[in-house]
């Protein structure tokens, strides 16, 4: 059960110098603390407890020594805390001398704590450093935790209330030789929740903040409680990397560690229940991960978590798979709470490809190539990817060569090859082939030949293709395709249709029809729409949501902002809320770990993995699947024995709001040229934006549209269908003026500022969504514009070559000032015949004081970082490279300017040679920062300005120092301008440029570099 | 079951096969990247920016220019590959071929040939001169082993060898001609192609029709034109045939084949009429495409049927007709500056509605020996 488990110990200085107070930690609970002497002997070491929002160490004699800091502010503790102190002073104070006079005792001790530092990273260190922490990953079972517990743990509840009469010291004296005689026991009493000491954190630093609800629960210790469940669990949730890093401040200062140690003692007696439930994840080498999740976590916890234990930091192509049932798989949602997305289903889930990278190699790890083999190789198993024979046969000899090695005559027999599956239908013939293929291999290293398999299986047609079942409007059987190209349409095995992305304009929804508006092909007028029947709502909008996904993911260069929410908007809000695939590939640029050791698992366990989990098991039944094996534990773990009774309530009932609505199919309105027109003015409009701030005010002014919206829909729910039908076609007009004119605005107020040094749109992205909508809209176009990946309009050259044209148009036309020039085109004038990059690197100091205001503003700040759409958050405690690669949003996008349709008319377009005008923003960002600086509005105390130059570039430097709320900030903003035709290499100049930014600055971060790139390439003449 | 036909064991199972050649064996030159469609060239110079910071800025200026290169009258000049993960053999293995099966001309063919249009008759003599110089071509200029099958003169329309069977890498469909008269062809060709150890897949379906001539490999995938020749049903088999390969279906209404007005001219380039129809199928296949094709547009839609082979030591090459035929057409291809030209004759077996692919099978087994 310890096997996995990584402990950490972390060290606190204490109240008596000698005796240094460590706290063993597992990735699930709080292990013990123990007092160590000078010579980094233990003299003693306790168990802790932890007990609604504080960490509580259960010394035998009762008194209570508040884990975190043992400093000498005692004296300012409230009452209950004097009042148990006032039990046993003495013993309290004695307890460590005790301890190191008893041999046998002190022995056991140190086993103990020898114990602790094999198991805990880099022990040593550890203890010389009391800050530094660790990452735990593990995956403890859960099972049989409470007969691990010690008694002593099991009746705690009893004890926290009973204590204050003078009971408790002769029966202490008992426990306390429980305690030693089970310090191994206790020790594997890990499956605690971790979630426990999250929580606790979170709460410590909750406290910290003098929020009132703190208070609340601190008187409400005094009656033994009851209602403090409901308080804590309000506020959970909070990312545990953050906790961590408001841990490390706190360590920091001491004010804040007096503070702590108030809110410690106060909730020693309120214990708390902590909700948790077990997960289960089958992995792709068909191993399985199960860890305990907070009830109410969202997805991305557990899918962070998952992702930790494998490793993994190129993560954003994959996902999270729970089956309806075994055909109907459905990602989970990671902006979204889990038990809101699996309603009755058990935690059971499937991590999978979700995005499959359509050039692998591009890929900067190895052990994501790894995976997504892995992966590739069920599908091949399964034969979702289908192959022929000769393809089934070097796959599998690429598979063989990747986890066997060099075929060796001695070692691999004739038939070593049939353990393992290549093929749905695998033959003696395709075995032979395997193996001598294999053979052929020789001196591939498990790396390269995964990157073989991967280059091979990449080229396959149905590789990364999603295929779901629908009739086409005549009731013929088809299958329609995703992937990252655009939607495939299948009859049979042959592909009939295809729809690239930027063919569609619109995605949609309704009922169990799925609809598709496709932009008019070269001598039409008119987009149409293409409807697909599904076979039922859930379906259609999973298809939907898939498309929604594919879309962003590789099309976008960041998610686009869920729709905003108007009065009486109906329908789905769901986008994608994760980093692009280009967003990915710029994270993961700036991965610089030695690559991870990691073991690959034979192919023979893969083909016990396949499809899924096991369906049918109602929540319930998962509980005591799980407590037959384990005892006590459950699936809803309750700390509080008291609680118990309460966790047995069933939380099933999850709100099945998916009100059966069936009317007979509506036609689908087409809104007609109107709408397209909108687009094309929207596109035009976001053709130089790069990404509108939003403040925080329209923020809230967001969120309380998104909680009306949902009421009102419930509302409409209820009344019917064709109510709803009528307000969402009246709403689609009035909401797209609104959005017209929001859209206006924005742009005009970029143009005020340097589209550079925007910060990217931190707009609401509140998953208030309700599963069930009847509807949903997406159009890929909104700001399809923006993207790197430009359109390819395969059919359309022609007009390609058009707006190339008009682009060249444009700017020449702006410096001679003779046309109404819209304002996004100015800043492609600006350099018209040089290749430019501008960097702007923003680097940025805080003090400590600032953190500790960040602290206190977290609750509004945790908001922001969610709404962010960043899904991975900074995490500051973990090794420095690590903070690198989780460097979170990349956002880049390209601009390229398209005219209208008036302006095309206009322009001759035969005579003109093709230049081509590249615009590309690439911003690296932290949104944590992001939140301030958009938020807050400080004093500016200093700003200077320096530029100098050299022969291709030019350097602007900006500093500027801010005083925010008593907080100074220094900014330092470079823009370096590199200049040449195309022999430079830009990327590397500009590797360069933040290299250096780096090292002039060490002191500080770089937290933004936006690059923009414009190129200019004429053509070659035509013939 | 979709696929009727067998797999027969094939004898040079043992032997090792290029592992490059599977799947999609062409070239990933000319500026695309390895990632397949979705990254080409149609992404132009945009997507420069997603790749890796180290990739230098040139080359995707590069796959810009071949992007816009799409013109008619462009060459497509061979570039080196980029992608290094790959593929030793893959890399210009489209249009690679050890083997030609070819078959001689019956004498019935002048009579009974079946010919969509009535016209001029055979001449037989000709069409036989014209033939050999086309089975000249292959065997001396391109050092292809030609297998020669003997005409059947039961068979008139045998020497159309391309509709009875579509060869791809080590796989082998024998086709169900559409015409119920020429079912018989395929038993000879079957014959040969099993001395060569192909694995073959035979069209057993009842309901199952497809001609060769309406079937377009690129290199990434198949295009099966849906003719009077060719059905629905024909295709699914072709696809279950190809499991690697999308097959996409075009449909083909005024000519007897798809090939009739297209076929490759290179790696990534199709050669196409200019008629509405041929245009048509083309703006249908490039819809159907995850990939983007360069395209030859040539004025006459039978010049358009080239034929594009790679010979290790020749380079691209390219089989057209003859100026005197299509002078207009010839002056198209005659701006392919790295192919080998070598324009032929085909007056004789137009006029039967032969092109110049019909009359060949090329089969790839170099790597083997």
């Amino acid at each position: 059960m310890l096997r996995e488990e990584k402990w950490l110990v972390s060290q606190f200085p204490s109240s008596r110098s000698t005796t240094p107070l460590l706290l063993i930690t597992s990735s699930v609970c709080i292990l013990g603390c123990a007092f160590l002497s000078s010579a980094s002997k233990v003299l003693c070491c306790y168990p802790v407890v932890i007990v609604d929002i504080t960490l509580q160490i259960k010394i035998p004699t009762e008194v209570k020594v508040s884990v975190v800091i043992m400093t000498t502010e005692v004296g300012s503790e409230t009452e209950v805390k004097k009042d148990s102190e006032q039990l046993g002073p003495d013993k309290a104070k004695d307890k460590p001398e005790e301890a190191s006079e008893t041999p046998g005792d002190q022995k056991s001790k140190e086993t103990f704590s020898g114990e602790a530092q094999d198991s805990s990273v880099p022990a040593p260190t550890n203890q010389s450093s009391p800050s530094s922490q660790k990452k735990e990953k593990s995956s403890p079972e859960s099972k049989g935790i409470s007969r691990f517990l010690p008694p002593w743990l099991k009746k705690q509840k009893s004890y926290t209330l009973a204590e204050p009469k003078d009971e408790p010291k002769k029966k202490a004296t008992g426990e306390e030789q429980v305690v030693e005689e089970s310090e191994s026991q206790a020790l594997e009493g890990v499956a605690q929740p971790r979630k426990s000491l999250e929580e606790a954190t979170e709460n410590r630093q909750n406290a910290k903040a003098g929020d009132k609800e703190k208070h609340s629960i601190s008187s409400a210790e005094i009656q033994p409680s009851k209602e403090d469940g409901k308080e804590t669990e309000v506020e959970e949730v909070a990312e545990k990397k953050e906790e961590k890093q408001e841990e490390k401040e706190k360590r920091e200062t001491k004010e804040v560690q007096t503070a702590e140690i108030k809110i410690d003692n106060v909730p020693q007696k309120s214990p708390k229940k902590i909700k948790t439930v077990q997960c289960k994840v089958m992995l792709l080498d068909g191993t399985e991960y199960s860890c305990d999740l907070e009830k109410r976590a969202r997805g991305q916890v557990l899918f962070d978590k998952v992702c930790e234990h494998l490793n993994l930091l190129e993560k954003d192509y994959f996902g999270l798979l729970f089956y309806e049932n075994s055909e109907q798989k459905n990602w989970l949602d990671s902006s979204k709470e889990i038990k809101r997305q699996i309603r009755s289903l058990p935690w059971i889930f499937t991590f999978n490809v979700k995005f499959y990278p359509p050039d692998p190699s591009q890929l900067t790890e190895d052990i994501t190539r790894y995976f997504l083999c892995l992966q590739l190789r069920q599908d091949i198993v399964s034969g979702r990817l289908p192959c022929s024979f000769v393809t089934h046969a070097l796959l599998g000899s690429y598979t063989l060569q990747a986890e066997l090695g060099d075929h060796d005559p001695a070692e691999h027999s004739s038939d070593y090859i049939s353990e393992f599956q290549f093929a749905p239908n695998q033959t003696q013939e395709m075995e032979e082939k395997v193996a001598e293929l294999h053979k052929t291999h020789r001196g591939l290293t498990p790396a390269q030949a995964d990157s073989q398999f991967l280059e091979n299986a990449k080229r396959l047609s149905m590789y990364g293709v999603d295929l779901h079942h629908a009739k086409d409007s005549e009731g013929v059987d088809i299958m329609l395709g995703v992937c990252a190209n655009g939607l495939l349409i299948y009859k049979d095995r042959l592909r009939i249709n295809r729809f690239a992305w930027p063919k569609i304009l619109k995605i949609s929804y309704k009922r169990s029809n799925f609809y598709i508006k496709v932009r008019p092909a070269e001598l039409e007028q008119f987009e149409s729409t293409i409807g697909f029947k599904l076979p039922n709502h859930r379906a259609a909008k999973r298809l939907w949501k898939v498309c929604v996904e594919h879309h962003t993911f590789f099309r976008l260069l960041s998610p686009e902002q869920p729709p905003k929410a108007k009065f009486l908007t109906l329908g789905s809000k769901f986008r994608y809320s994760g980093r692009t695939q280009a967003q990915t590939r710029q994270a993961s640029n700036l991965i610089d770990r030695p690559a991870p050791y990691f073991e690959r698992t034979s192919s023979k366990r893969v083909s016990r993995s396949l499809d899924g989990a096991p369906m049918g098991i109602s929540d319930q039944g998962l509980v005591r699947d799980f407590s037959a094996a384990g005892g006590q534990a459950a699936g809803d773990k309750i700390i509080d024995l008291e609680a118990a009774g309460q966790a047995k309530l069933k939380e099933g009932g999850r709100e099945e709001d998916e009100s059966p609505l069936k009317t007979p199919q509506l036609e689908f309105t087409q809104d007609g040229k109107v709408e397209y027109e909108e687009e094309e003015a929207q596109q035009k409009r976001h053709a130089s934006r790069a990404e509108g701030p939003c403040t925080g005010v329209s923020d809230a002014d967001k969120s309380s549209h998104e909680t009306l919206d949902i009421v009102e829909e419930k509302k409409q729910a209820e009344f019917g269908i064709e109510e709803t039908l009528v307000v969402d076609e009246t709403n689609k007009g009035k909401m797209q003026v609104a959005t017209d004119a929001g859209e206006t605005c924005k742009v005009e107020h970029v143009s005020k500022k340097d589209s550079s040094s925007l910060p990217s749109d931190s707009s609401s992205s509140s998953s208030s969504e309700s599963e069930d909508e009847e509807v949903g809209e997406y159009h890929p176009h909104h700001r399809a514009i923006e993207e790197v990946i430009r359109e390819e309009q395969e059919e359309e050259e022609d007009m390609k070559r058009k707006e190339h044209e008009e682009n060249t148009q444009h700017v020449e036309a702006i410096p001679e000032g003779s046309k109404p020039v819209p304002v996004e085109h100015t800043q492609v004038t600006a350099e018209d015949l040089v290749q430019e990059n501008t960097i702007t690197v923003a680097t940025e100091e805080k003090n400590l004081s600032e953190q500790i205001k960040q602290d206190v503003g977290e609750e509004k700040e945790e908001e922001q970082l969610k709404l962010n759409g960043d899904v991975s958050h900074v995490d500051i405690d973990v090794a420095p490279q690590l903070i690198c690669c989780s460097e979170p949003p990349v956002v880049k996008t390209e601009m390229v300017t398209i005219s209208d349709a008036t302006q095309r008319t206009e322009i001759s377009t035969k005579e003109i040679p093709i230049v081509q005008t590249e615009t590309k923003t690439i911003t690296y960002e932290s949104s944590q920062l992001d939140g301030n600086a958009v938020g807050d509005t400080g004093v500016l105390v200093s700003a200077q300005t320096i530029t100098s130059e050299s022969i291709s570039t030019t350097t602007t430097t900006h500093i500027t120092k801010m005083v925010k709320g008593g907080v100074s900030e220094t900014r330092i903003e470079k823009r370096i301008v590199i200049t040449g035709d195309a022999d430079i290499d830009h990327d590397e100049a500009l590797a360069q440029a933040i290299k250096e930014a780096k090292e002039q600055h060490p002191d500080m971060s770089v937290t933004r570099v936006v690059v923009h790139k414009e190129t200019e390439l004429a053509e070659e003449d035509e013939d | 079951m979709a696929r009727s036909g067998r797999r027969r064991q094939p004898m040079g199972a043992r032997r090792r096969r290029p592992h490059g050649n599977v799947p999609g064996g062409e070239p990933m030159g000319r500026g695309r990247a390895a990632g397949g469609a979705f990254c080409s060239a149609s992404a132009g110079g945009g997507r420069a920016s997603l790749a890796p910071l180290r990739r230098p800025r040139r080359a995707s200026l590069a796959s810009l220019s071949a992007a816009l290169a799409a013109r008619p009258s462009r060459p497509s000049p061979p570039s080196p590959p980029r992608s290094m993960a790959g593929l030793g053999g893959g890399l210009a293995a489209f249009g690679r071929c050890t083997h030609a099966v070819v078959r001689a001309l019956p004498e019935s063919l002048c009579r009974q040939a079946l010919r969509s249009v009535a016209g001029p008759e055979v001449d037989f003599a000709r069409a036989e001169r014209e033939h050999q110089l086309y089975v000249g071509v292959l065997r001396g200029k391109l050092g292809l082993q030609v297998l020669e099958l003997p005409a059947d003169e039961s068979l008139p329309d045998c020497v159309f060898v391309e509709d009875v069977a579509v060869v791809c890498e080590e796989t082998a469909l024998l086709t169900r001609p559409g015409a119920p008269s020429r079912r018989k062809e395929v038993e000879a060709m079957k014959r040969v192609l099993e001395s060569l150890n192909l694995n073959i897949v035979e069209m057993v379906d009842e309901n199952a029709t497809l001609d060769g001539g309406d079937v377009l490999f690129t290199g990434r995938e198949f295009f099966v034109g849906l003719s009077k020749r060719t059905n629905q049903r024909g295709a699914e088999i072709l696809a279950d045939t190809f499991k690697d390969y999308a097959v996409s279906t075009v449909p083909v209404h005024d000519s007897l084949h798809l090939k009739s007005f297209c076929s490759m001219a290179g790696p990534n380039l199709i050669a196409i009429g200019s008629s509405e129809a041929a245009q048509k199928a083309l703006k249908t296949m490039q819809q159907m495409s995850d990939h983007r094709y360069d395209k030859l547009t040539v004025p006459d839609d039978a010049a358009a049927n080239c034929i594009y082979l790679n010979i290790p030591s020749k380079g691209h090459v390219l089989l057209h007709r003859a100026p005197e035929e299509y002078p207009e057409s010839a002056k198209v291809f005659e701006k392919l500056k790295d192919h080998m030209l070598i324009p032929i004759a085909n007056t004789e077996l137009e006029k039967i509605d032969g092109s110049l692919t019909c009359c060949s099978v090329f089969i790839n087994k170099a790597s083997e020996l």
